[in-house]
């Protein structure tokens, strides 16, 4: 077992074991905590198949992102007023189930990144950057002046998504399923990484010229990659709405697909578990630093500063060295 | 609709442009030059606008804040290029994206901390207060006016600087080949830092003239960063014609679209549904326009760089 796979382990292991000392303990506050790790590490898990994986900087996650978070605001409040959302081809009124609200969270983002993906990826580097930020720019606007789901004002959930077998309104059963969904999602993302499509997407970040030399179109790979990450962000979205009871429009600003793309980047960008570090140190910090000053985020940007000009490979990269592939 | 509604809000549009249009400037110029993607540049334009309001509080005189945003956006520009962008020039989108972001967070908290996070307020200077009357009845503000003219005095500023002086003659130079004018005996370093350094004047005064218009907040930066984006990404990368061609664009199309779209759709779904809908495919029509570029240029109007 490698080092970096002991570290995975037993970064795993805490994150369970977090929130259960917490509930022994009484401290339900840090369960919760523990679940707003969990959530943003499966958001990251998500991008990181993109950006990590496959070298794609999508400054525009939080499209994918709010549009889950969406999808779990307007399932519920349709459910819960029975009034129906679809009436052609078929009947529906909304869910409060999660695993239906997660498929449509899923269906949505899938959309929305072929569309995005679909012109994005004819171009590449700065432009692919600048581009996918604004399209989100441009689901942010769309979320705050379409009247019908809140507009500016967001979109309260009065009772949170049901699961079948789970109560969701009691801390430990919701961390759960966000802690299991996580662990499905970076078993999705190891096995991609060593199939030969993720062989591709890697290879196609490294050099696409010889990718297509080979016979792999480097556009189709990037686009399922993109499309896939786009997926696993939007269903962390719609988890990310049904833990607060509450989506927004800022759930979709850049600042959102901006601390995205550092949780990722203070873990180490393209490891497995580099979200999960990421996230966990990112939502500590804010909870640390938060608790001393109000401008708690002048800090986040000085150690962002400082990881990136001297401390490339993030966290993991520090504790088991560098990545053999670059 | 009639005329005089039409005529100004097409003014507006182009002044939205211009505006637009300083922003995107820097932007282009600094990427055709170093090659770097600077999300710190709403922060200059941030800077521009608080040094514009607190010199016009403490001295009662818009000129001294103005000249105070040229100087504060200069000076913050150079000592970010500096202490920290000068790193970056070697490194990848990547590392650059996720500096300049934390550049952000730094600038933007550290201007909260200092200023307080309540919006600061700008008179507009009494020489340029009131509206003057245009041909076709159409009262509009001498300050809108003034804005346009002094973006296109900018705009032909730039092009007689770039096409006509020594400084603009090293700055083509680098944009095609930087190894070659180091080694001709140009000191890149100082002319990287001028470079940045008038984008961000320009990025400054953009900002010190938008607040007089509107309130002067930590967080105004972005929104217009990220327009100048589109701007960029529809004129082509390191482009300034492509810059301004985009800015007029991207200005015009979205003060248009919010003023034509709800009027074209409550003629067709009626009025209550047309000012909800309206509204949001306004919001989305610059985008938009952006998507239709790029799927028939995907490399912009004027791509610079083959």
């Amino acid at each position: 077992m490698s080092r970096e796979t002991l570290l995975n382990a037993g970064l795993a292991l805490l994150l369970l074991v977090l929130p259960l000392a917490a509930t022994a303990l009484g401290e339900p506050f840090y369960v919760s905590l523990a679940t707003r790790m969990a959530i943003l590490a499966l958001a990251g898990v998500g991008l990181n198949l993109a950006l990590g994986f496959g070298g794609l900087i999508s400054f525009g996650h939080a499209a994918f992102f709010g549009i889950g978070g969406y999808a779990a605001g307007i399932l519920a409040g349709h459910a819960l007023n029975a009034e129906p959302l679809l009436s052609w081809p078929f009947e529906f009124s909304g869910s409060d189930q999660m695993h239906v609200v997660w498929l449509v969270a899923a269906l949505a983002s899938a959309l929305a990144a072929l569309l995005i993906g679909a012109i994005s990826l004819r171009t590449s580097g700065v432009y692919f950057i600048m581009i996918t930020l604004a399209f989100a720019q441009m689901f942010y606007y769309f979320a705050i002046s379409w009247p019908a789901y809140g507009g500016e004002d967001g979109l309260s959930i009065a009772i949170r998504n049901g699961f079948p077998g789970l109560n969701t309104a009691l801390p430990m059963d919701f961390f759960l399923i966000c802690y299991v969904l996580l662990m499905l999602a970076l078993v999705l993302s190891w096995r991609i990484r060593d199939s030969r499509f993720g062989a591709a997407l890697q290879a196609a970040r490294q050099n696409d010229v010889r990718v297509a030399a080979l016979g792999i179109e480097p556009f189709r790979t990037r686009l399922a990659a993109f499309i896939l990450s786009g997926m696993i962000t939007g269903v962390a979205g719609a988890l990310y709405a049904d833990l607060n009871r509450f989506v927004s429009p800022s759930m979709i600003s850049w600042q959102m697909s901006g601390e995205l793309i550092v949780l990722i980047i203070l873990g180490g960008a393209g490891r497995l578990f580099g979200p999960v570090v990421g996230a966990m140190l990112f939502v500590l910090l804010e909870f640390l630093l938060g608790g001393l000053t109000e401008r708690w985020q002048l800090f986040l940007g000085v150690i962002l500063l400082g990881v990136v000009l001297f401390a490339r490979g993030g966290v993991i990269g520090l504790l088991v060295g560098r990545a053999r592939h670059g | 609709m009639q005329t005089a509604l039409l005529i100004e809000q097409l003014l507006n549009g182009l002044q939205f442009g211009v505006m637009l249009f300083l922003m995107a400037a820097g932007l282009t110029l600094i990427f055709g030059v170093m090659g770097l993607i600077n999300l710190a540049h709403g922060s200059l334009y941030m800077i521009g606008a608080f040094a514009c309001a607190g010199v016009a509080a403490a001295t009662g005189s818009f000129w001294l804040g103005l000249l105070a945003s040229l100087a504060a956006a200069a000076a913050a520009g150079a000592i970010v290029e500096m202490t920290i962008i000068r790193r970056l020039y070697g490194r990848d989108h990547l590392d650059q994206v996720l500096a300049t972001f934390a550049l952000i967070l730094i600038f933007s908290e550290g201007t909260a901390w200092l200023f307080g996070s309540f919006p600061l307020y700008l008179d507009i200077p009494p020489l340029l207060q009131g509206a003057v009357e245009l041909p076709g009845g159409v009262r509009y503000p001498i300050y809108r006016l003034a804005i346009i003219g002094v973006g296109i005095a900018a705009a032909f500023g730039l092009y007689l600087l770039i096409a006509r002086t020594r400084l603009g003659m090293r700055i083509r130079a680098g944009e095609s080949d930087r190894e070659m004018i180091g080694a001709l005996g140009v000191d890149i370093r100082s002319l990287y830092t001028v470079v940045f350094a008038l984008g961000a004047a320009l990025a400054g005064l953009a900002g010190a003239m938008v607040g007089a218009l509107q309130s002067v907040q930590v967080g105004m930066g972005e929104p217009v960063l990220i327009l100048a984006f589109v701007i960029i990404v529809i004129g082509g990368i390191g482009s300034i014609k492509g810059a301004f061609v985009g800015a007029i664009l991207v200005g015009v199309t979205d003060t248009m679209g919010r003023i034509l779209l709800p009027a074209l759709l409550t003629a067709m779904i009626g009025p209550a549904k047309a000012a909800g809908i309206g509204a949001a495919i306004a919001s989305m029509l610059i985008y938009i326009v952006m998507a239709l570029i790029l799927a028939f240029r995907p490399q912009g109007l004027f791509a610079a760089r083959g």
